[in-house]
C-alpha cells in the first residue's frame, strides 16, 4: 500500500447534550504521494472537519485513517503530534503564526521540534524563497496578511513534509495576493514533491489540483478521480 | 537536554511580548516573600541574640522565685556550696511624688547591691545604677518620670520612706518596654525595705534569689547534678539560663510565628493573584499552544514553556522579595523595640534568604500549576475552530490538594500545633470558598435577574460581570480575602478594647483599694465617704493553705500520681473571704449556701468555685482542712458556685460563712467608683499619704495602659497587614490590567458604533463599582463572622461591630477598586478607536 493518505469508512459525530450531530458519514478515499487534491463543498458540509481528521488534529469517530503508513486512531495525541512534526505541513486561512515569535522564529520552530541543529540558514533560505528575506525579524502583527501567509507557507515547508494540508489558504487575502500565494504553494508542491490537500470554496483554485473531492451534508458526493474513470 | 534547550528558548521568545504582564505576576509575590524573609531573618537574629545574651537577660546563673520566704535550710545549703547570692523582694505598691502629689501603682523591687551578676541596670545618669544602693536612693522607671514630670533631683515616697531619686531606669535585665508599661519598676536598696513599712501581713510579695556559680566549674553539669535536685526537693520555682533561653525563644517564636502567618497571607494573596493572572494569560495562549501542537509539540512541551516562564518569574520575584525582606528587617528593631528586653544587633540571615526563595518559588509554581495543567488538554483543533480548553483534569484536583497541604504545612511550621494549623487552613479555605461561592452566585443572579430596564451603563457594567474572560471570581476572592483579613484585625482590636471598657461601664466599680489593714478600714471608709465616693463593697481577706483533702494530707496527694488532683490547688495560697450572702456575680450550681455558723461546734460548710472543685476532685459533703496561719480549720463542701469573673467584683474561689474567720489575721479590699479623673487623683493622694501601705488599682489607668499596649501590638499587626494591602492592590492592578485587553476590544467596538467617552467611563465605573462592592462586602461579612466567633468562643463577650469602621472600609476598598479600574482603562477612552485597534487588539 503506497498511498500517503487512506481514509476508510470514516464517520464523525459530535455530541451536544442529548443531541448528536453527524458531520461526516462513511467517507472513503485514498491519496497518492506527490499528488494534489481539493476538498470542496458548501459551508457546514464537513470540509474542515475532514481536513482536521486527516491531519490527525482530532480523533475519528469510526473508520480508519492511515497517514504516511501510520494508522492514526491507534495513536495517542502526542504520537499523532510526532507524526505531524515528521510528515505534515499546515497552511491556514487565518495564517496562525505564533504572535510572540518573529517570522524567522516561526519558520524555525518545526525544525527545532524535529531536533535539528543549525536550523537558522534553512529558515532564512525558505523566507527568501517566499520573498520575505527583508522581513524575517518582524512579528506577525507587523506583517500584512499576504506576508503572514507567506511566512506560514515557509513554515509549512520547513520540515520538508510529505503531505501539506491547506485550509482556505487564500480565503483572507485579496485576489492579487491570493494568486501569488497560490502560485507559491503549487510551485513548492511541485519542486519538493509534497502531496497537497486543500480545502477551498474557490472552484478556480480547486481546478488547479489533480483531484477534487466534493462534500455535502457530511457525505462525499463526488470524487473527480472516480468521475474521470467513470467517464473513461 | 536538547528538548530543555528548546523549551527555554521558546519560554524566552514568548516572554518578549509579555514582559510587562509577567513583571506584574512577579510583583504579586514580591511583598509576601519580603515580609516572610524580614520576619524570619529578624527571628533568626533574635534567637541568636537570646542564646548569646541569656545570662544577661536573667542577670544570674539561676533565679529562684517564691511567694513565701525561702527556707533557712536552703540558704544554708547555698552558702555551703559557696555560691554568690543576691536577694530581691518585689511587690505592687503605690508611689507618691511629693513634688506634685502624683500617685500610681508600681512594681517595687528591693534588690541587693550585687544585682545583677550579669548585664546591668541601664540608667540615666549611668553612674546612678552603681551608686543608688550605696547612697540609699531609688531608681525610677523613665515612663513614670515622664508621666509625673519628675527629674532625678526629686524625691519619691514608698510606704513611709522618702527616697531621693538617683536616676531614671532605661532598661533592666530581662524586662521589655511592654512589661514596664504595665507595671513600671522602682528600685530601692534591699536594706531599706523594712523601713518602708510595706512588709505587712497579706502583702503579695515575690521573693527572688539570684545565684552566681563559682568560676571554673561546668555550669550546666553543676546545675543539673547538684542544685536542681535540691531545688526540686524544696519545691522552689527556678529559672536557669537554659530554661530562660527556651522560654524567651518560645515566646518570640510564638510572636514571629504569628507575624509569619500574616506575611504568609500576603504571599497567599499574591499567589492567588498569580494563579488568576496565569489563568487569563494561558487562556490567551490557547491558540499558540494549538499551533505548536499542530507543528508537532507534545502536550507536555506546550505546558513546560509556560511553566518555565512562571518558574523563572517566581524565582526572580522571590529573589527580589528576599532581598527587600533582608533589608526591611533592619527597620524591624524600631517596630519591635517595646517588645524586646535587649537591643538587637542584626545581620544578614542566609537561611531565611534561601528559605524565602524556596517558599516563593514553590508557592508561585504550585498556584500557577492549576491553570497550567489545563494547557495539556488544549486540542490542536483550536487552530481550525475555537474550542477553548478541556475540562479540569484529575491532576488539577491533585494540585488543589497539594496547595491545601502546602498551606497546612507552612502554618504548622509556624504554629507548632496541628489543631491551630488546621483551624488556620480551614478558615482560610472557608473564606476563599465563601468568596468563590458568592462570586458564582452573583454571576448566576445577575444573569437570572438581569435588569433589562436599567440604564445602558448599568446594564453594560453588570453584564461585564458574567461575560467571557470576566474577572469576577478572581477579583472577588483576592479583594475579599484582603478585606476580610484587614477588617478582622481591626474588629478584633476593637473587641479587646471593648472588653476592657465593658468592665468599667456604668455602676461597676472602677477603683480597687487593697492591702487595707483591719485597723485602717474604718478610716479609709470615712475618707471615701467624705469624698462623696460610694463604698460599693468592703471585703475581708484571710490567707490560708490547703492542709488535707478528703482526709488525705496534701503532701501525700502530691506524691500520689494517680490522685488526679491538679497541683496548683495543693500548692497555692488561698485568699478567702467570709460573708453571709452571695453576690450577684455568683450562681449556686450544687448544694446550698448557708451564710452563718452559729456555734463553734457546728460543722463549717464552705462554697467552692466550680473549676476549683473539678481540679480538687471534690463534691458536696467532702471534707477539707485549711491551715489558717498555723490554725487548722476543718470544713466541708456545702455548695459549688459558678462565678462571672469578667465583673469587676471581689470574686473568691473559696467563700467561708460568717462566724469562723472573724478573729483570723486578715486584710481588706474596698471597691468604689469615681466619675471624674481629678477627683480620683485627689482621693488617691489622700489615701496614700495617710496609709502608704494601701495599694490602689485605678481602672482608668488600666484602660489607658491596655490601650497603650494594644496600640503598640496593633501597630505591629497593621505593619504586617500593610504587606497584604499592598499585595492586594498589586493583584488588583494585575487582574484589572489583564482583563483590560478583553475590555478594550469591547470598548473599541462600542466606541466604533458610537458610544461616547462618558458612556465608556460610566460602564467601567459600574463594573468596578459592582466588583469592589461585592468583594468588600463579602470580605466584611467574613470578618464580622470571624470577630463574632472570637468574641463568642475566645473572649466570651458580646460583639457589636463598629459600623463606622465597617462603612469606611467598604468605601475605601470599593473606591480603590474603581480608581484602579478607571485608571487602567483610561487608554481606551482617551484615544481614537483606530489607534487602539491597531496597537492593542
Amino acid at each position: 500500500m503506497n498511498q500517503i493518505l487512506a481514509v476508510e469508512n470514516l464517520s464523525k459525530t459530535y455530541q451536544s447534550g442529548e443531541k448528536s450531530l453527524t458531520v461526516l458519514s462513511d467517507i472513503n478515499f485514498e491519496i497518492e504521494p506527490g499528488s494534489s487534491c481539493a476538498i470542496i463543498g458548501p459551508s457546514g458540509s464537513g470540509k474542515t472537519t475532514l481536513l482536521g481528521l486527516c491531519a490527525g488534529l482530532d480523533e475519528a469517530g469510526t473508520g480508519s485513517i492511515i497517514l504516511d503508513g501510520k494508522q492514526l486512531e491507534k495513536l495517542s495525541e502526542d504520537q499523532r503530534a510526532a507524526v505531524r512534526n515528521a510528515s505534515v505541513g499546515f497552511i491556514f486561512q487565518s495564517f496562525n503564526l505564533l504572535p510572540t515569535l518573529t517570522a524567522l522564529e516561526n519558520v524555525m520552530v518545526p525544525l527545532e521540534l524535529l531536533g535539528k541543529k543549525n536550523v537558522k540558514p534553512i529558515a532564512v533560505d525558505l523566507l527568501e524563497k517566499v520573498g520575505l528575506g527583508d522581513r524575517m525579524h518582524h512579528y506577525a502583527s507587523q506583517l500584512s496578511g499576504g506576508e503572514q501567509q507567506r511566512v506560514s507557507i515557509a513554515r509549512a515547508f520547513a520540515n520538508q513534509p510529505k503531505i501539506l494540508f491547506a485550509d482556505e489558504p487564500t480565503g483572507n487575502l485579496d485576489q492579487e495576493t491570493g494568486e501569488t500565494i497560490e502560485a507559491l504553494i503549487f510551485n513548492l508542491n511541485k519542486e519538493l514533491g509534497t502531496t497537497l490537500i486543500l480545502v477551498t470554496h474557490d472552484t478556480e483554485l480547486a481546478k488547479r489540483t489533480d483531484r477534487i473531492l466534493q462534500l455535502k451534508g457530511g457525505k462525499l458526493i463526488k470524487d473527480s478521480a472516480s468521475a474521470t474513470s467513470e467517464k473513461a | 537536554m536538547q528538548n530543555l534547550n528548546w523549551l527555554l528558548k521558546m519560554a524566552w521568545r514568548d516572554s518578549r511580548r509579555n514582559r510587562s504582564r509577567l513583571i506584574l505576576f512577579m510583583s504579586s509575590i514580591v511583598l509576601g516573600i519580603a515580609a516572610l524573609v524580614a520576619i524570619n531573618s529578624f527571628g533568626d537574629n533574635l534567637t541568636q541574640q537570646i542564646n548569646s545574651e541569656a545570662k544577661e537577660l536573667l542577670g544570674a546563673d539561676v533565679e529562684l522565685e517564691s511567694r513565701s520566704p525561702f527556707p533557712d535550710s536552703l540558704y544554708q545549703f547555698l552558702q555551703d556550696e559557696n555560691l554568690q547570692l543576691s536577694e530581691e523582694r518585689a511587690f505592687a505598691s503605690m508611689v507618691y511624688f511629693p513634688k506634685n502629689g502624683g500617685t500610681r501603682l508600681i512594681n517595687v523591687r528591693a534588690v541587693e547591691a550585687n544585682y545583677p551578676f550579669y548585664g546591668a541596670i541601664e540608667t540615666t545618669p549611668i553612674s546612678s545604677a552603681k551608686t543608688y544602693n550605696k547612697n540609699q536612693d531609688a531608681l525610677v522607671d523613665q515612663s513614670l518620670m515622664l508621666q509625673f514630670n519628675i527629674s532625678p533631683d526629686d524625691s519619691v515616697r514608698i510606704g513611709t520612706t522618702i527616697f531621693s531619686i538617683a536616676g531614671e531606669i532605661n532598661k533592666t535585665p530581662g524586662q521589655s518596654a511592654i512589661t514596664t508599661t504595665v507595671a513600671p519598676p522602682v528600685f530601692i536598696p534591699f536594706s531599706k525595705l523594712e523601713g518602708t513599712g510595706l512588709m505587712q501581713r497579706g502583702s503579695r510579695i515575690n521573693y527572688k534569689l539570684y545565684i552566681k556559680f563559682p568560676d571554673g566549674i561546668d555550669d550546666q553539669k553543676y546545675f543539673n547534678e547538684v542544685l536542681k535536685p535540691r531545688l526540686e526537693k524544696e519545691e522552689i520555682r527556678f529559672d536557669d539560663v537554659e530554661e530562660r533561653k527556651e522560654e524567651l525563644g518560645d515566646a518570640y517564636s510564638d510572636l514571629t510565628g504569628f507575624l509569619n502567618l500574616t506575611a504568609f497571607i500576603a504571599l497567599l494573596l499574591g499567589c492567588i493573584g498569580v494563579a488568576s493572572s496565569v489563568q487569563v494569560y494561558v487562556k490567551e495562549k490557547v491558540k499558540s499552544v494549538a499551533i505548536l501542537r499542530c507543528l508537532g509539540a507534545s502536550s507536555l512541551q506546550g505546558m513546560y514553556i509556560f511553566l518555565i516562564q512562571i518558574s523563572i518569574i517566581g524565582f526572580i520575584g522571590s529573589i527580589i522579595g528576599a532581598a527587600i525582606g533582608s533589608s526591611i528587617q533592619y527597620f524591624l528593631p524600631q517596630l519591635f523595640a517595646d517588645f524586646l528586653p535587649f537591643e538587637i544587633e542584626l545581620s544578614f540571615s542566609l537561611p531565611s534568604f534561601f528559605q524565602g526563595i524556596l517558599i516563593g518559588l514553590l508557592a508561585s509554581v504550585l498556584f500557577a500549576l492549576v491553570p497550567l495543567l489545563q494547557i495539556r488538554k488544549v486540542s490542536p483543533l483550536n487552530v481550525l475552530r475555537s474550542l477553548g480548553w478541556g475540562k479540569t483534569s484529575k491532576a488539577s484536583r491533585f494540585v488543589y490538594v497539594l496547595v491545601v497541604l502546602f498551606v497546612f504545612g507552612f502554618s504548622y511550621l509556624q504554629l507548632d500545633s496541628l489543631k491551630e494549623a488546621a483551624v488556620f487552613t480551614v478558615s482560610l479555605l472557608g473564606a476563599a470558598l465563601i468568596l468563590m461561592g458568592v462570586s458564582r452566585l452573583i454571576i448566576w443572579a445577575v444573569r437570572r435577574f438581569f435588569p433589562n430596564n436599567a440604564p445602558f451603563a448599568t446594564r453594560q457594567g453588570l453584564a461585564n460581570l458574567y461575560r467571557p474572560n470576566n474577572q469576577t471570581l478572581i477579583l472577588v476572592v483576592t479583594i475579599g480575602l484582603g478585606t476580610a483579613l484587614i477588617t478582622t484585625l481591626m474588629l478584633s482590636q476593637d473587641l479587646l478594647l471593648d472588653k476592657v471598657k465593658l468592665s468599667s461601664s456604668e455602676n461597676q466599680p472602677n477603683m480597687v483599694l487593697f492591702d487595707i489593714q483591719s485597723d485602717q478600714v474604718e478610716e479609709v471608709v470615712e475618707i471615701t465617704e467624705r469624698d462623696s465616693l460610694p463604698v460599693i463593697s468592703e471585703v475581708p481577706i484571710v490567707t490560708m493553705k490547703l492542709h488535707s483533702l478528703k482526709g488525705e494530707f496534701v503532701d501525700a496527694i502530691k506524691e500520689d500520681t494517680t490522685a488526679g488532683v491538679r497541683n496548683w490547688v495543693l500548692r497555692r495560697e488561698y485568699r478567702v473571704t467570709y460573708r453571709d450572702e452571695l453576690i450577684d456575680s455568683e450562681t449556686i450550681l450544687e448544694g446550698e449556701w448557708d451564710g452563718r455558723v452559729e456555734s463553734a461546734t457546728d460543722s463549717i460548710f464552705i462554697s467552692l468555685d466550680q473549676g476549683l472543685a473539678e481540679d480538687m476532685k471534690v463534691g458536696l459533703g467532702d471534707p477539707l482542712t485549711f491551715n489558717v496561719q498555723g490554725a487548722l480549720i476543718q470544713c466541708y463542701v456545702g455548695s459549688i458556685r459558678e462565678i462571672d469573673w469578667q465583673r469587676v467584683q471581689t470574686n473568691f474561689l473559696v467563700v467561708f460563712p460568717e462566724g469562723v474567720l472573724e478573729e483570723a489575721p486578715k486584710f481588706h479590699v474596698l471597691l468604689t467608683r469615681y466619675e471624674k479623673v481629678e477627683k480620683s487623683a485627689q482621693y488617691q493622694q489622700k489615701v496614700v499619704s495617710k496609709f502608704p501601705n494601701i495599694s490602689i488599682i485605678d481602672l482608668d489607668l488600666i484602660l489607658k495602659t491596655v490601650d497603650e499596649v494594644l496600640g503598640k501590638i496593633s501597630f505591629v499587626i497593621q505593619f504586617m497587614a500593610f504587606f497584604s494591602i499592598i499585595t492586594g492592590v498589586i493583584v488588583l492592578i494585575g487582574a484589572v490590567n489583564i482583563s483590560k485587553f478583553q475590555r478594550m476590544q469591547e470598548a473599541v467596538l462600542l466606541r466604533t458604533i458610537g458610544a461616547s467617552r462618558k458612556q465608556i467611563v460610566r460602564i467601567n465605573f459600574m463594573e468596578y463599582f459592582f466588583l469592589g462592592s461585592i468583594a468588600s462586602l463579602t470580605g466584611i461579612i467574613i470578618a464580622i463572622l470571624s470577630a463574632w466567633g472570637l468574641a463568642y468562643f475566645s473572649f466570651e463577650t458580646v460583639f457589636v461591630p463598629n459600623l463606622w469602621a465597617v462603612l469606611i472600609t467598604y468605601i475605601a476598598i470599593t473606591g480603590l477598586t474603581v480608581f484602579i479600574g478607571l485608571t487602567n482603562s483610561r487608554s481606551v477612552v482617551n484615544k481614537p478607536p483606530l489607534e487602539i485597534l491597531r496597537k492593542e487588539v
